[in-house]
């Protein structure tokens, strides 16, 4: 099942091309996160889909509706948490879910969905009166309210505590434990690593990369490094090669499994213990800055 | 749930988060009565005339102000912070949530008239024009009506929540000087008369005057008056539907 389809997205505002042919396919029931630097090109990819911006081509189908022709069908189907978060102050928690699930020919119950943004406590307080982590929860409960089958989430933690983080990341797993499509936009790769069934990076209006949060990238081919220390006296044989910095040895493989192998062997034999040995492999972030041109800047 | 259905139960939740704002209801109510104690006063001390004159011209003000002044400024307001490309993004009918916005604002409009109605009876011996109240009624509706349409339009025109008060003001206040409705008009010069004639406040005021002068001949129907007030409202209306806009300008 296909929740979202987007062939050759383009859009400009004025002389800017913010989105230069984009594809995209969302599967129904998957987390997916387009995941980008600031200005790459994602909240406009993403009010595209929900229907605020016109694009300028390309084919884009959400759950089957066109959203510039067909917004109104779409949007009691979908649940949108925008980046900017206003709301009434004057309602109660519990007031502001239930006029937002009347506009919705099958809402959710408004007790359940309070409950499932863990705002019980509060439900009967006024939004004004709330902490900025528990209006993010209101945002998520309006979302939540018409019962939709996919939701977007723009920058759902940006600017949030690292507690608050891991709060709204539990919430997101149980949106998807619920069977919800999600699309995220994200530019915290540890985010998009924990969240995400599927990855796209998004940079200068292009997708640059798409995969799973371990294959981006193409990380498992990629060379990873073997480091370990050799007690004093003791000498690496040629043939292993790679560099010696400050008594540490580094190797770079593209097959750490028979490098480690080859290396333990020797070791053993020579009764070698090697300190401090790790393999390791390129983080998400190192990609992610490779390939967004920001490993300079970082 | 129907359109109209819709409708009327956004009018309850926007009404319930009216008065959960004391202060800015408390002062919606009380400054056009400030303003009417303070221009009995000033203008010829309590005289029977000044009651007359100005009973009917607060009404005209409390009107305008509940609807064109405080609609363009709280849309905009909305606008600017998200509220409204927030509620875009669900299934309520743009139409649904504007016209509750109306009709909220017409119903804060008439318990004001009310108000002011009931404070000229008491403090200035101004009658109640009984006789005249289905003219009175027809009048404030449509009136309520066109200055909401206009409201709505003008926030097209107003590019952020902080140049708001500055350019409702700047549309309103002068109209407010040579309409009728803050002095009366007798004096003023030929050109002036004829370029308030123009504008809604002016008929609306005239068209109140006309309804609260108890030496009236004939119908207490203007419907020139009616007329003019109209055309201005399916102006602002088709302006408003036309370019009204759910995002922040900025």
């Amino acid at each position: 099942m296909t929740a979202i389809e987007v062939r050759g997205l383009r859009k400009s505002y004025g002389q800017v091309e913010a989105v230069r042919g984009i594809d995209l396919f969302v599967a129904a029931g998957e987390v997916f996160a387009l995941l980008g630097p600031n200005g790459a090109g994602k909240t406009t990819t993403i009010e595209v889909l929900e229907g605020f911006r016109r694009r300028d081509a390309g084919d884009v189908s959400v759950l089957g509706f066109d959203p510039a022709r067909q917004a109104g069908p779409m949007r009691e189907r979908i649940g949108i948490v925008l980046q900017s978060t206003g709301i009434s102050p004057y309602l109660t928690v519990r007031e502001t879910v239930a006029m937002f699930a009347g506009y919705y020919p099958h809402p959710r119950d408004v007790d359940e969905v309070v409950r499932l943004v863990g705002l019980d406590e509060q439900q009967d307080r006024r939004i004004g009166k709330l902490s900025g982590g528990q209006r993010r929860r209101v945002d998520l409960a309006v979302a939540l309210a018409g019962d939709p089958e996919l939701l977007f989430l723009d920058e759902p933690t940006t600017g949030f505590d690292p507690s608050a983080r891991r709060q709204a990341w539990e919430l997101v797993r149980s949106l998807a434990g619920l069977g919800k499509t999600v699309v995220l936009t994200t530019h915290y790769m540890d985010e998009a690593q924990a969240l995400a069934d599927r990855v796209a990076v998004i940079s200068g209006g292009r997708i640059v990369a798409h995969g799973t949060p371990a294959t981006l990238g193409a990380r498992d081919a990629a060379t990873s490094s073997v480091h370990f220390s050799l007690p004093d006296g003791a000498e690496l044989p040629d043939r292993f090669g790679g560099r010696r910095t400050s008594g540490r040895y580094e190797l770079e493989t593209s097959e750490p499994t028979r490098l480690l192998h080859e290396l333990t062997t020797w070791a053993l034999s020579a009764d070698i213990e090697l300190a401090a040995l790790e393999v390791i492999r390129p983080s998400l972030e190192d990609v992610y800055l490779a390939l967004t041109g920001e490993a300079e800047a970082a | 749930m129907s359109g109209i259905g819709l409708t009327m139960r956004q009018v309850r939740y926007e009404n319930r988060a009216f008065w959960r704002n004391p202060a800015a209801a408390f002062f919606t109510f009380v400054f056009p009565l400030l303003f009417m104690v303070i221009f009995n006063v000033v203008f010829a001390a309590g005289s029977a005339d000044a009651g007359r004159f100005f009973t009917p011209a607060i009404i005209v003000f409390a009107v305008v102000t509940a609807t064109y002044t405080n609609l363009s400024m709280t849309v905009t307001v909305a606008r600017d912070e998200g509220i409204l490309k927030r509620l875009r993004g669900t299934p309520l009918p743009a139409a649904s949530y504007l016209v509750a916005r109306m009709i909220h604002a017409a119903l804060v409009a008439l318990l004001l008239v009310v108000i002011v109605a009931a404070f000229g009876a008491i403090a200035y011996d101004v009658p109640i024009p009984w006789d005249a109240l289905p003219a009175m009624l027809v009048t404030l509706v449509v009136a309520a009506a066109a200055f909401c349409a206009l409201g709505l339009a003008l926030t097209i025109a107003i590019p952020n929540a902080d140049a708001a008060p500055a350019i409702v003001n700047a549309t309103i206040l002068p109209l407010f000087f040579v309409s009728n409705v803050f002095i009366p008009i007798d004096n003023a010069p030929q050109w002036l008369d004829a370029l308030s004639s123009i504008f809604p406040v002016r008929h609306f005021a005239d068209a109140m005057l006309r309804i609260y002068d108890a030496a009236r001949v004939g119908s207490a129907f203007s419907a020139l008056d009616l007329g003019v007030i109209g055309l201005w409202g399916v102006i602002g209306l088709i302006l408003a539907l036309r370019f009204f806009s759910w995002e922040p300008r900025r």
